[in-house]
Formats: structure tokens, sequence, C-alpha cells
């Protein structure tokens, strides 16, 4: 089933620009690693690089289907209705 | 190149300060021009949700603090541009925490607090391969 994903500003130069990009998947794992695959540039930005694929995403992508994040639902396994929408949303952190 | 106004250089520095010694953060927002050029025209300030004991040399901005500034740039029509946070007692260098925790397309704009007084500022970006942070030429309006 077809599935939006909303890339944020900084991935968008790996993406053509598009910062919507419709893939075909049932969960939010499936249809990001459609995503990957689509756009094999960005995997280095979404998962971690010793996780092997489709591996763990790293720890600042964080995954929001219809604006819950999914580490409160079923984590990559959270279903994505057909036509749902699934929103890649970095989280910053840094320091000395 | 990035941009940053008087405002926007008073307002680092006064951050940095009021979080001294811990670590402040926030996000820039503004414009990009054609040729790829960031035009920093607003600053905004984002509560540090690093653990508490880990402020002094951590920041962290959520998942949801980034939606928020999100909606925030849209009502402003802008963009974000990147992120600023302060090095206390540390040089505006970016660290090996700060580059694996790091997107490209962003600045990444560091202001060092020595002693409580705000000092140098300098803006980075990640390369397109994660392989390195770049210093960005700050021109200042």
């Amino acid at each position: 089933m077809a599935v939006t994903i909303l890339v944020p500003t900084a991935l968008r130069s790996f993406t053509e620009r598009k910062s919507e990009i419709t893939v075909e998947g049932a969960t939010a794992g499936e249809a990001i690693k459609a995503l990957a695959e689509a756009y094999p540039d960005l995997k280095v930005h979404l998962y971690q690089e010793d996780s092997g694929e489709p591996g763990e995403l790293r720890s600042f992508i964080n995954v929001f289907v219809e604006e819950t994040n999914i580490k409160n639902l079923q984590g990559l396994d959270t279903p994505v209705a057909a036509g749902g929408t699934i929103m890649l949303v970095p989280a910053i952190a840094g320091g000395v | 190149m990035i941009s940053l106004g008087p405002g926007e250089r008073a307002a680092l520095g006064r951050e940095g300060e009021r979080a001294y010694p811990n670590e402040c953060c926030g996000v820039l927002l503004g414009g990009i021009d054609d040729s790829g050029g960031k035009a920093v025209e607003s600053l905004l300030p984002i509560n540090n949700k690093g653990a508490p004991e880990e402020q002094y040399h951590r920041f962290a901005i959520t998942s949801e603090d980034y939606l928020a500034a999100e909606k925030e740039a849209r009502r402003q029509n802008r963009d974000i541009l990147g992120f600023y946070h302060s090095h206390p007692d540390h040089p505006a260098v970016p660290s090996a925490f700060d580059k694996d925790n790091a997107l490209p397309f962003y600045s990444y704009v560091i202001v060092s607090v020595e002693n409580g007084k705000a000092g140098v500022i300098r803006s980075w970006e990640l390369t397109a391969d994660r392989g390195e942070f770049k210093e960005e030429e700050i021109l200042w309006r």
C-alpha cells in the first residue's frame, strides 16, 4: 500500500529536493526501507552504521506515524494505513 | 555561508551566559537564497532537555521540540536553518559527540562561554558523507 513520507529539510538533498515521497509499505519500517532503497544516499543518515540492513535507525532519527512517535506505538513494526503519512523528525543533541 | 545580525549575536551571547555553567540550545530560523546561503532572521531558544546532571556538557532538542520549531518556522514563513548551542569553558569547536549527532545541511552555531562571559561564535556544517564538520563562514550583517 502506498504511504507518504515527509522528509526534513536536512535530508532533501538526498531525495532530489523532494519533501514528500510516496513509497510502498505496510509498516513504518517497510516504508522507510523502501525510501532508503529508492534513495541510497539516505542510508548513512538513517541507519546506524553497524546495524546491517534493514538495521536500526540512528538514535536521532525519530519516526512519527500520523503525528505519534512510533516509540510510543510498535516501533518500526507500527502499521501504516494506506494513504497514511510518516514523518521523519530529527532530534538534535551535542555538546563538549 | 550563514549571515547573522547584531540582534542574533547579542541573543547568542545572552543565552550562553544565562545558561552558564550549563549549555544553552536553540533553533536558527531564516531564509535560504538561490546560492544556498543562509540568512538567520530569528532565534528560537529551546529548554535544554539533556539530563540535568549532564547539561554542563550536553544539550538535547527533542523531536517534539523540533516539530514545534517547524510549526513556528512555518508561522513566521521561515525555514529551520540549523541549531545553536554553547560550550561552557570550551572552544567553539564541535566535539566528536556533536558530529555523531549531526545532520548535513544544518548550520551548527557554537558560542564559547569562558568563565560566564560569551566570546567566540563559530558555525559548522557536517559534510554529506558524515566524515567531518567543516567551518562555515559567518557574515555579520
